[in-house]
Order: C-alpha cells, then structure tokens, then sequence
C-alpha cells in the first residue's frame, strides 16, 4: 500500500504544514471575521428592527387606547345630548298639551256660556210668545181679553219656574 | 509496474510533480500537497468570494458560507462551550481541510490526501498534543484526574488508570485511523467495482449501478468523515477544558 511508504511521509508532513498553517491564517484572518461581522450585523439590525417594531406597537397601542378614550367619551356625551333633548321634548310636550288643554277649557267654557245665554233668551222669548198665544186663545174661546199681568203669570206659574 | 498502475491501490501513489530537496530532506512538492494547496484555495476563495458583498440578506453562496460557519460554531458550542470559542478558527478550519479533502478526492483521477495515515495522523497528532497541552495548561497537574474518574473507588485505581490511559493514548490512533480506513476502503472499493464494469462488458452495467449507488454513499461518508473527525476534536477539547 502507497500509504505505508514512509518515504513519502516528509514530503507531506512538511506540505500538510505549510498549507494548513496558510489555511488557518485565512480562514482567522479574513475569512472567520468577515462571516462574523456579517452575522453580528444581522443580528444587531433584527434587535433593532424588533426594537422599533415594539415601539411602534406601542405607540400604535397608545393610538388606539387614546382613540378607545375619545370614542368613550364622545359616547357618552352624546347619551347626555339625547338624554337632554329628550327632557327638553318632553317638557316642551307637556307644556303645550297643557296649553292645548286650558285653551279648550277655556273654549268649552265659553261655548256653555253662549248656550246658557241663548238658552236664556230663547226661554224668555218663549214666555213672551207663550203669553201672547194664551191672550189670543184666551180672547177667542171665551171673548174675554185677560189682563196682559195676568196672563203673565198664569203663564210663569204653568211653567213653574222652568223658563 | 503496468499491472500495478491499474490496481485500485495506483490511486493513492504519492507522485512528485516537483522535486525539492533540502539536503537529505525530500520536501517535493507532490500531487498529494497539490490537492491541500487546491483544497485550501477553494475553501478560501468559497468563503471569502461567497461573503465579499456582505449582504444583510445573503444570496446563495453567503449562505452557504454562513451555514458551514455556523454548523462549526454550533458543534462547538453544544460540545464544549463558551470556552470553545478561543478554538474556533483551528477547528473550522480543520473541518474545511478534512471536508475539501475528502470531497476533491470524489472526482475522478484526482488524489485523496485524507486517505494517507500520516495525513490523518498528524492531524490527529497536533489535536491530540493541543489538547492535552490545554488541558494542563488549565488545569495543571489537576489535569491527571481526568485518569481517575470521579466516585470510583480508590482500591480500583490500579485497574482503571491504566485503562484510562491506554484509552486516552489510543484517541489520535483511532481519530487518524478511522479517517485514512473510511477514505482508503471507500476509494479502493470503487475502484474495484469500477474495474468490474470494464471486465464484465454488457453486464457491467451491474457493478455500474453499483458504483453509482456508492458514489452517493461515498459523498455521504466524505461529509460525515468531517463531521466525525472534528466532532471528537470538539471532545477531546471539551474534557481537556471540563475534565470528565
């Protein structure tokens, strides 16, 4: 076997050494930091990108409490605003329904008392031509023209005070 | 020598492209030390054009680049630690030369210089020195517990020490052995079945199929042998830096 032939042994120790030594001196030197700094530096932009990404969160968070807050607020003044307009409605509601309802007392009133009054006048024009009817009638069944007075009160007491 | 250039052992023959002597010395520049040269320029050009642009979003090559980074850095960092860290570029750079190695020695007519025993064994040598250098370094004399287990009785001692250092002495042979066995037996065997296709004509399609199959496996095991190798440096390292 070639590899039990120590004469070949030197040649590649000593070629081994050189080589690798030179390979270890890259690899050190250029090759190991270059790949490093690489990584480090992709590593240090993912901190700093998750960084800002969570403060941007946060803020974003902040956005969105201090929107939840408006929106809260906002809410409930407009409850209030209902609530109020509702009462002032209402209020308004009674107040012309109460406005409604003395007006027509008032009419209802009035309109009795107009009633009452030609009621009235229609009883004593009644009285009158009730009278007059009872002289006329009077005068032709039995030829005697009473005593306008008389007739009067004939007439009242027949209708018994009703006129 | 004309059988002997088409056995499947040909493959692993050291050839020196240039000759170099240094007195006595043979320090010729072979096709062996002409594949690590290519596997280190490739994995150098790989990682360095793959991260030239330095993207924030990398493309494919970076990506490529960042995951093999990464694969190495994790293994350290789930077998030994934050103390690992320090070792980084020896032990990636180890995983690249072992995994360049293997995988360059995939293509046809090319040499496998992780297939030869005193590759893999020096290798496994300067892991094993290195860490038992650290290991006393940190840990001084302290560092020879490791031998003696903790809460094992003290009348066993004379059993386990030695067998704790037998084991311990046994780590680069087996680290280097299992490398050179995987990479020398998977190229020999399909060369073997290479040879088959020619020899059996039509039905070569047969040993054809097969080879085909154990190129894929021996992609898998290039990968792995990789991974296996600087894994148990990781280990290693580990119980130098920890103890047991």
């Amino acid at each position: 076997m070639p590899q039990f032939d120590t004469s070949t042994f030197l040649p590649q120790l000593f070629w081994l050494a050189i080589i690798f030594v030179l390979l270890f001196v890259i690899m050190r030197r250029h090759a190991l930091p270059r790949i490093s700094d690489i990584l480090e530096a992709r590593q240090l932009r993912i901190t700093s990108d998750l960084e800002k990404a969570g403060g941007l969160k946060e803020e974003a968070d902040q956005v969105m409490a201090d929107y939840e807050k408006a929106l809260a607020e906002t809410r409930t003044q407009a409850t209030a605003l209902i609530k109020q307009a509702g009462e002032e409605m209402a209020a308004e509601n009674t107040k012309r329904q109460q406005a409604i309802a003395a007006d027509l007392a008032a009419k209802t009133k009035a309109a009795e008392a107009r009633i009452a009054a030609a009621k009235d006048e229609a009883l004593a024009g009644l009285k009158a031509v009730a009278a007059d009817t009872a002289r006329a009638a009077t005068a032709k069944l039995i030829g005697i023209e009473p005593q306008a007075e008389q007739v009067q009160q004939a007439v009242a007491k027949a209708m018994g005070g009703r006129g | 020598m004309a059988a002997e250039e088409h056995s499947p052992l040909a493959q692993f023959e050291i050839k020196p492209l240039v000759s170099l002597r240094l007195g006595d010395l043979d320090l010729s520049y072979t096709n062996s030390a002409l594949f690590m040269t290519i596997a280190m320029v490739l994995a150098a050009s790989f990682l360095l054009l793959a991260t030239r642009r330095s993207a924030l979003v990398p493309g494919r090559w970076q990506s490529m680049a960042e995951i093999s980074y990464e694969f190495v850095a994790n293994m350290i960092r789930d077998n030994v630690g934050q103390e690992g860290r320090k070792y980084f570029p020896f032990i990636f750079s180890l995983f690249m030369f072992v995994l360049f190695g293997n995988l360059l020695g995939m293509i046809p007519y090319s040499f496998t210089y992780t297939s030869h025993i005193i590759v893999t064994f020096a290798m496994a040598a300067v892991v094993f020195i290195g860490v038992t250098v650290i290991g006393f370094k940190k840990h001084g004399l302290h560092f020879l517990s490791f031998l003696m287990p903790a809460g094992v009785p003290i009348f066993m001692a004379p059993l386990i020490v030695p067998i704790e250092i037998l084991s311990y002495f046994t780590r680069p042979v087996s680290l280097s052995l299992r490398l050179f066995a995987n990479m020398t037996a998977g190229h020999t065997m399909l060369k073997v079945f290479a040879g088959f296709v020619a020899l059996l004509g039509v039905f070569g399609v047969v040993p054809l199929l097969l080879v085909a199959a154990l190129t894929g496996m021996e992609l898998i095991i290039a990968f792995l042998q990789a991974y296996v190798f600087t894994i148990l440096t990781c280990v290693y390292l580990n119980d130098a830096l920890h103890l047991h």
